[in-house]
């Protein structure tokens, strides 16, 4: 532990933030710049090593707003940039700023891979299930049938769990949080931060302009969130409701909601929370319930180290073969192998 | 020795045996010379062809190897199809490997071959017009079968004559029979003895043009030393097998020897174009201290600078074999961001889908080096040719004022220089440098003499170390109109870039018309100022005459060989070879003034031409290009100037 002794204050630039008002991003930067403070200290990491890198999208401003190292790239490809910045200095601690157009649609084949490797970078993904920057336009998140301006007769493509995309990508970290709630939020960014691999936070983010509620029927404000939503913490009994009296119950090879004392159940029969169980079977269960059947699992989903690091293994095999090897310099390479002399 | 002595003959026809396979029959004759002769010769080609599964490129470096070794100047061009193993016997499934020695400097590996090696039949075809008139011809006998000459579409049993062979001196050793006996007892199955036959037929070759066995021996012994020490000594058998027969039988009326070439004191090694433009990098990073990063996805024929880099690691090269050819660029970005000395290498498809990002890296202002190892195109086009037609793309290809620096290599071993060159170019001036070489000399080899790395400059890129008062301006310039390179990490630089217009001087998002105005420009005339850098323009030959040959990049060999006879013709003919095509070398303009005529060769049709007549008005360019896949042959060019001349 370190005491850098920073506040949300040293991670604010001093460009003015022009998303729309109302807009979930601002609730999401908040969360951000608390986080940096806590991680700073975690993982002992001095202002001067954050850098955050960005695609486009209305997320992807992200990076003007941090007083931090900042890369706003190009779209799509914020996770292939950060990707190349973690493996040439892996001390940095790089932050990818992304939303569902960037990173599930035109960038999707980056996120997949980088999940893969386990490059050892945080992804925090804005949700808002429509294209914002480019005035309304569906994206891979949209629901089944809705209505936008390039689907005026409702979509006819199932949309992406984002969950369910980074588990079948052999995701080592994934975490969902809902933008108005900031102290979650953080929480995750902070676990994320700390996790050994590459850790994907979805954040559901509202679209005042053009998805307005998408997310509301389940997160639209604390009572709705109370009943609809369950807050995974590792360890802790599977509860949700106001009264904390639902808990989930694995039966029959399937998640189900219960009520905690009706039907002869008690909370003995409530699944605990693994979040580092290898097996990503009951996470992707978890990552994968919908409101209305169930309620929308927030908070670390999961979070497993296997020590397979990707900017950590180029680094160490460099390591390793500069000293097995023979050669040393370009001079003693370009006499390696077989050479004559002309006398 | 144990190979059976087969018919050796001087072609005369061919039956069909009952089993399918040709038999050698009227008019054979042992040809047996008691005295067959040492004769000196100044140089020699020789093509090794075959299946793309009969290790004719291996047995074609070998020789070459082994004639540097003894000293020779050497150029090598491996021509091989784009399938790893097409269909077997057939004429598109033909690899060939060239070899041109000498004794003197090899300058390209030669337009049509003094020996041809086939074989099969289908080799024979696929070469027909790569023999000099004068040639030896080589094929197995095992291979003229009905079925093969049915693969390669051979319209008579007799493939020679079909061809119009009968002229030539022809050879019909059945190599198949005489690896099979000569590996009998070598306890190894028929299949990987018959894999043994290149070393049987590389053996005839060491022969005929009196070359020493031991290096590819030992080559040998090593390459299976761990995997299977019975193969390795099978393949050192067939290699003698070959060398005894071709002397016991006296298979050939001349013997050759090439003296070793007059080239400069030194130590010298044979190194290839890929592997001379990966070792560029890692000296460019030695002599930057800048660690050395590689972002890239597999593409012919560039994917050898990729493996050989992933080598490197004991130099501290990271590589990332990325998903794509986007992420591949895209990794190099993020690196070059971070610090690192970057390079992402490509053919022409993937410099396409590399575009936007270097946008970015324009944009941005990062120092990255761009590998274009071009080959045939449009789309996926010839994958395994050589073709110069990515220059336009090099130069123009990107949304917006995107001016980028870019630099030709000429030869494999100055792929060495450039690749150096091109990353100095990159770190000292902050900006995106794409390096243009070929499938001809990417492939190709040559005798290099092995510089000393104190002979190559420092190289010192802006890097900022510390903000100035008032904090630190990211786009702030020196006098070459160059922006510091700030990485993450470095306390109180934190800054914000990217790919939105920025601000002159702060790097804030701006969409002011006038700042824009002054960026696009400055970073135009930024790249304009590397001029001040580069070397001038050297011309071979007069500064004044009736003809300068304009080339630029890997053509040089052929036009310079080409040029070299005009001269010694008594002609007024000149040539210039342009290695940094944007910026032009300063005395381009000059150069030009000094001839009556100016024909601007190339392997496209006309881009290098068309980009001097847009510079310069004032000139008349002829431009002659070639888009055969092919590299030029010295003869087509000598008969293009002439006909220039007169």
């Amino acid at each position: 532990m370190a005491d850098y002794k920073y506040t949300s204050a040293d991670f604010k630039s001093d460009q003015e933030v022009r998303w729309c008002p109302g807009c979930g991003d601002h609730a999401i930067l908040n969360a951000v710049q608390r986080a940096l403070p806590e991680v700073a200290d975690a993982l002992d990491v001095p202002h001067n090593k954050f850098v955050f890198v960005s695609g486009i999208g209305c997320s992807s401003r992200f990076i003007y707003y941090m007083k931090t190292f900042g890369f706003h790239t190009i779209h799509g490809r914020a996770n292939a940039v950060a990707t190349g910045i973690k493996t040439a200095n892996p001390e940095l601690s790089v932050w990818v700023a992304t939303g569902d157009g960037d990173s599930l649609a035109i960038g999707g084949n980056h996120f997949i891979h980088a999940i893969r490797r386990n490059v050892d970078l945080n992804v925090i993904l804005f949700n808002n299930e429509i294209y914002g920057l480019t005035k309304g336009q569906y994206s891979p998140t949209s629901k089944l049938g809705k209505i936008t301006k390039t689907s005026p007769y409702g979509t006819v493509e199932k949309p992406f769990n984002p969950g369910e995309l980074v588990l079948g990508a052999k995701g080592s970290f994934f975490a969902r949080s809902v933008d108005a709630e900031v102290m979650l939020t953080k929480e995750c960014l902070v676990e994320g931060a700390k996790h050994r691999g590459m850790s994907v936070t979805e954040v559901l983010q509202n679209c005042v302009i053009f998805n307005d509620k998408t997310h509301a029927l389940f997160a639209g404000d604390k009572a709705t969130r109370a009943e609809h939503t369950v807050t995974l913490r590792h360890g802790e009994k599977m509860l949700f409701g106001a009264a904390r009296d639902k808990g989930l119950v694995f039966e029959e090879m399937k998640l189900k909601v219960v009520t905690v004392g009706e039907d002869g159940y008690t909370i003995d029969d409530v699944l605990t929370h693994d979040a580092h169980c290898v097996d990503a079977t009951l996470h992707t269960m978890l990552a994968a319930m919908k409101y209305p059947e169930y309620p929308v699992a927030l908070g670390v989903i999961r979070s497993v180290e296997d020590g397979v690091v990707y900017d950590v293994k180029v680094s160490e095999q460099v390591a390793e073969v500069r000293v097995s090897s023979r050669i040393h310099s370009v001079d003693e390479l370009l006499h390696s192998g077989e050479t004559w002399t002309i006398e | 020795m144990n190979a059976r002595v087969a018919p050796i003959n001087f072609f005369c026809g061919f039956r069909l045996s009952i089993r399918g396979k040709i038999d050698i029959f009227a008019g054979y004759y042992l040809n047996k010379m008691n005295n067959t002769e040492l004769k000196e010769r100044n140089s020699a080609v020789i093509r090794f062809s075959g299946d793309s599964g009969d290790g004719m490129q291996l047995a074609g470096t070998l020789f070459s190897d082994t004639s540097a070794l003894k000293g020779n100047g050497i150029s090598t061009f491996p021509d091989y199809p784009a399938e790893i193993r097409a269909p077997q016997g057939t004429v598109a499934g033909v690899s060939g490997f060239q070899v041109h020695f000498g004794a003197h400097r090899i300058l390209h590996p030669g337009d049509a071959c003094d020996v041809l090696v086939a074989m099969n039949p289908a080799a024979l075809k696929a070469n027909r017009n790569k023999i000099k008139k004068s040639a030896t011809i080589i094929i197995d006998g095992g291979s003229i079968t009905e079925e093969n000459l049915k693969r390669a579409q051979f319209e008579t049993l007799d493939p020679i004559a079909e061809l119009g062979l009968g002229e030539y001196n022809i050879a019909v050793p059945d190599i198949t029979a005489m690896t099979q006996a000569a590996l009998a007892d070598s306890g190894l199955d028929r299949k990987s003895i018959i894999k043994c036959k290149n070393m049987f037929a590389l053996g005839i070759c060491f022969y005929l043009f009196d070359r020493p066995e031991e290096h590819t021996a030992n080559f040998l012994r090593s390459k299976f030393a761990k995997k299977n020490p019975a193969v390795a000594e099978a393949n050192v058998k067939a290699l003698r097998a070959g060398y005894d027969y071709a002397a016991n039988t006296h298979l050939f009326a001349d013997r050759y020897d090439v003296a070793p070439a007059p080239l400069e004191k030194g130590v010298y090694r044979s190194i290839s174009g890929n592997v001379a433009t990966a070792w560029g990098f890692c000296a460019a990073s030695e002599k930057s201290g800048r660690p050395l990063f590689c972002g890239s996805y597999p593409i012919t024929p560039a994917t050898v600078i990729l493996e050989e880099l992933a080598k490197r690691k004991d130099l501290g090269v990271k590589t990332v074999q990325a998903e794509d050819e986007i992420a591949g660029i895209c990794t190099a970005i993020g690196a070059a961001y971070a610090g690192n000395m970057a390079v992402t290498t490509t053919s022409g498809p993937g410099l396409s889908l590399k575009s936007e990002a270097l946008g970015l890296a324009v944009m941005a202002e990062l120092p990255l080096v761009v590998v274009d190892v071009q080959r045939g195109g449009p789309s996926t086009g010839l994958p395994t040719k050589p073709e110069q037609s990515d220059l336009m793309q090099a130069l123009y290809g990107r949304n917006g004022e995107c001016p980028l620096a870019v630099v030709a290599a000429s030869s494999p071993a100055d792929c060495f220089h450039y690749a150096f060159s091109a990353a100095k170019i990159a770190m000292e001036h902050v900006t995106p440098v794409i390096l243009l070489t070929d499938g001809f000399i990417a492939n190709g080899s040559e005798a290099w003499k092995i510089p000393s790395m104190s002979d190559y400059p420092a190289i010192v890129p802006p890097v900022a170390e510390s903000a100035p008062e008032g904090g630190y301006m990211p786009y702030a310039r020196n006098g070459k109109l160059v922006r510091s390179w700030a990485f993450p990490g470095k306390a109180g630089l934190e800054h914000r870039i990217g790919g939105l217009e920025k601000h002159s001087l702060r790097g804030t998002i701006s969409h002011d018309p006038e700042n824009h105005k002054l960026m696009v420009r400055t970073r135009a005339e930024k790249v304009a100022r590397i001029a001040d850098d580069i070397p001038l323009q050297e011309v071979f030959g007069d500064k004044e005459g009736d003809l300068l040959v304009v080339g630029w990049g890997g053509t040089r060999g052929h036009l310079r060989a080409a040029v070299e006879s005009l001269q010694a013709a008594g002609r007024r003919v000149s040539h210039a070879q342009f290695n940094y095509i944007n910026p032009l070398p300063k005395n381009t303009a000059e150069v030009f003034g000094g001839f009556r005529r100016i024909v601007v060769c190339e392997l496209n049709d006309g881009q290098f031409a068309s980009y001097l007549r847009q510079q310069f008005r004032e000139f008349e360019f002829l431009s002659f290009g070639k888009v055969e896949g092919q590299p030029f042959t010295v003869a087509e060019l000598q008969e293009k100037f002439y006909s220039l001349l007169d």
